[in-house]
């Protein structure tokens, strides 16, 4: 009897946060996943089971292709250059540095920016003609840039603006590492003639692995996530030239309401991001120290 | 690998808001035991800092074996050093650790894993070498950040208070094995600690510190015997010696807050104030004669008893045998030897070298007994057989 009450405590206890966890994750990802297989309702026309057909339809969608090439690129850029310079960075900002906590707010501020907000900025440094960055290149006699009109260079000027929100989100991480490893390593190494950078590679790098593979789910997560500032800057235009997985989701759900076809590319990309997920735990874990 | 002298001129530290270490000159000599002394932030990590070349100095020389070391990195220093931390590296194992050293200079393997084997059976810490540092206990760990300096094979060995998170037993183990390791290596060892215990079981030379200064620099004997100064005197010896002060009267001395005169003058200007010190264990309790003292409380030690007593208004501590009985509230008479006394200017907190001359006998030992005889002056002393 008392055993029974106690369960009863138990699942009211966590009836709350079930309820939400089912009502807004696990409900919407198993409907989305069963409507991949139907067809999108319009009017009158009930949603029809089709089967594999918008699977189908997905291999042959060349929108679809181009889009995940876009995607895989923005990844294989951000990822790493925004890992390295937030390293990079909080390596420099952990050194005895004069105005230190001023640098540090400095980098820190575009995460705390909006990316739309960040987006906009970046629109006026792109503004062919006179933007920040064509002025700079007026000054040395370079002639005007569509940064974000033309397909060659919008998914380049795109990921420059994650870059740039990105690492200082990551810097803050691995800051916090770096300050937690006790100067006394520093200093052991140092009465054994370890020079700088055998330091660095030796000791530093290797505790900071749980931070790194920490920041990179989040990277990797984020490189299919963050999408706002392709609404603000390119529209995932010219030409679908920058335009990203999620993006593309986006666009079929709630611009051409093709809903059960926006289903079966949400269900691609869950599934993608969760073979990413486990393959980085599966490789990196084992090389991790954690303390 | 034998040790190498170092010798200290003038090494001053200061920061902005305040200076560690002032202008401080000694040397260690080579293959010696060299401990530095003092209560916390007296500069001791500094002034250990400075020789290992992990802080600059402000002003000053540091010579290691003649040579003028004070501008070069702490890798030309022939040092090896122990943490108070360990500061061992969490993601490497034992071996790793031990090796880091060797590895960065790049010794060749075969006489890496050889240099290993030898230290790591020294140390016992076979058995342990595949392990991290989380999984080992604190002795082990020292014994590790210890096998990282002995197996650089470097002449000179820093330490930083290294037993100082250790329980009881482990630490006197510890001593003893590293002191046994210093004369077997024949290191110049520099050691830190701020437990007087410690310095005087291990050291062959005490430099003792005190706000950046130092008080007194001779061997543990010395210090003992010997405290030139007040600082010393109350930093050495548990319990601390009894500090008594002294107040001047017609013709002599008596202490505070005692009516019945102490000590006949003494030639040469003094201040009005002196400080009388005995150590517990020099006090002795007679039928007759001594210094008599009204016994406060008694606090069981096990071997000893300590007798906390008052004579006017100054306190003091004896540690006695238990085959003396002694009851709160009863008068005893204390007795010390010749020589047990110590003397100091409550000023300045110099040592007096009249301190020879006062003792406390029990009547028997005095010729004359006048219930309470104390020999102030030479004369006196000569007096008593
Ligand atoms: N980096 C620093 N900046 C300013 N003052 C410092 C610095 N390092 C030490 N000090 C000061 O120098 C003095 C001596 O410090 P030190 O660490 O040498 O003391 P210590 O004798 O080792 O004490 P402890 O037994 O507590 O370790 C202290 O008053 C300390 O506050
Ligand atoms: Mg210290």
């Amino acid at each position: 009897m008392y055993r029974r009450i106690e369960w009863i405590y138990a699942w009211l206890l966590l009836m709350p946060a079930l309820i939400l966890l089912f009502a807004f994750t696990h409900y919407p990802a198993v409907t989305t996943f069963w409507a991949s297989f139907f067809s999108t309702p319009r009017g009158r026309r009930q949603a029809e089971f089709v089967g594999l057909e918008n699977y189908i339809t997905l291999i042959e969608d060349e929108t679809f292709w181009q889009v995940l090439l876009n995607n895989t690129w923005f990844a294989l850029i951000t990822i790493p250059v925004s890992i390295s310079l937030a390293l990079i960075m909080a390596l420099w900002v952990d050194g005895k540095l004069r105005g230190r906590s001023f640098i540090r707010m400095a980098y820190f501020a575009p995460t705390v920016l909006p990316l739309i907000a960040v987006a906009n900025i970046w629109m006026f440094f792109y503004t062919p003609g006179f933007g920040l960055i064509d002025q700079v290149r007026g000054l040395f006699g370079f002639g005007e840039v569509n940064w974000l009109g033309d397909p060659e260079l919008a998914l380049g000027s795109v990921i420059v603006v994650a870059i740039w929100k990105e690492a200082g989100f990551f810097m803050i991480f691995y800051l916090a590492a770096l300050q937690s490893i006790p100067p006394s390593l520093r200093e052991a190494a140092a009465i054994e003639g370890a020079s700088r950078w055998t330091y660095f590679r030796r000791i530093v790098f290797p505790l900071l692995m749980p931070t790194t593979l920490f920041v990179s789910v989040n990277a990797v997560i984020n490189s299919f996530r963050l999408v706002d500032h392709i609404f603000v800057m390119t529209n995932g235009g010219p030409n679908n030239a920058s335009s990203l997985l999620l993006f593309y989701i986006y666009e079929t759900a709630f611009q051409y309401w093709e809903t059960a076809y926006a289903s079966t590319l949400t269900v691609v990309l869950l599934l993608l991001l969760s073979l990413l997920a486990i393959g980085q735990f599966y490789f990196v874990d084992r090389k991790v120290h954690y303390r | 690998m034998s040790g190498v002298e170092i010798e200290v001129r003038a090494l001053t530290k200061s920061w902005e808001e305040a200076t560690a270490v002032d202008g401080i000159s000694f040397t260690a000599p080579a293959g010696a035991f060299t401990v530095l002394l003092g209560p916390s932030g007296c500069g001791k990590s500094t002034s250990l800092r400075l020789i290992a070349g992990l802080e600059e100095a402000t002003a000053g020389q540091i010579l290691i074996d003649g040579e003028d070391v004070t501008q070069q990195p702490p890798n030309k220093r022939q040092i090896s050093m122990v943490f108070q931390s360990y500061a061992l590296f969490p993601h490497l194992s034992v071996a790793e650790n031990i090796l880091f050293g060797l590895k960065v200079r790049r010794v060749p393997v075969p006489e890496q894993s050889a240099r290993l084997e030898k230290t790591a059976a020294l140390l016992g810490l076979s058995e342990l070498l595949k392990r991290r540092p989380s999984q080992l206990s604190g002795g082990q760990q020292q014994r590790v950040a210890l096998g990282r300096a002995i197996i650089a094979e470097k002449p000179i060995c820093l330490m930083d208070e290294p037993l100082s998170n250790l329980d009881a037993k482990l630490r006197h183990e510890m001593r003893i094995e590293l002191r046994a390791l210093q004369q077997k290596l024949g290191l110049t060892m520099v050691y830190v600690t701020h437990d007087q215990a410690e310095a005087i079981s291990m050291a062959d030379k005490i430099i003792v510190l005190n706000g950046g200064r130092i008080e007194q620099a001779a061997s543990p004997r010395a210090i003992y015997e010997t405290p030139a100064s007040l600082f010393t005197a109350r930093f050495i010896g548990t319990p601390p010696m009894n500090l008594l002060r002294l107040a001047k009267q017609e013709g002599g001395w008596r202490i505070a807050g005692d009516t019945a005169p102490f000590a006949e003058s003494f030639d040469g200007p003094h201040p009005d104030e002196l400080v009388l010190g005995l150590r517990p264990e020099d006090l002795g309790v007679a039928d007759s004669g001594g210094l008599p003292a009204l016994v406060e409380s008694i606090e069981y030690l096990g071997s000893d008893n300590l007798i906390d007593c008052r004579v006017g208004s100054e306190r003091l501590t004896a540690r006695l045998p238990h085959r003396h009985r002694i009851t709160p509230g009863e008068l005893v008479r204390l007795t010390w030897a010749q020589g047990a006394a110590h003397l100091f200017n409550a000023i300045t907190g110099e040592r007096l070298a009249e301190a020879s001359r006062l003792y406390a006998g029990s009547s028997h030992d005095l010729q004359n007994d006048r219930g309470r005889q104390i020999a102030a002056n030479s004369t006196a002393a000569t007096g008593a057989s």
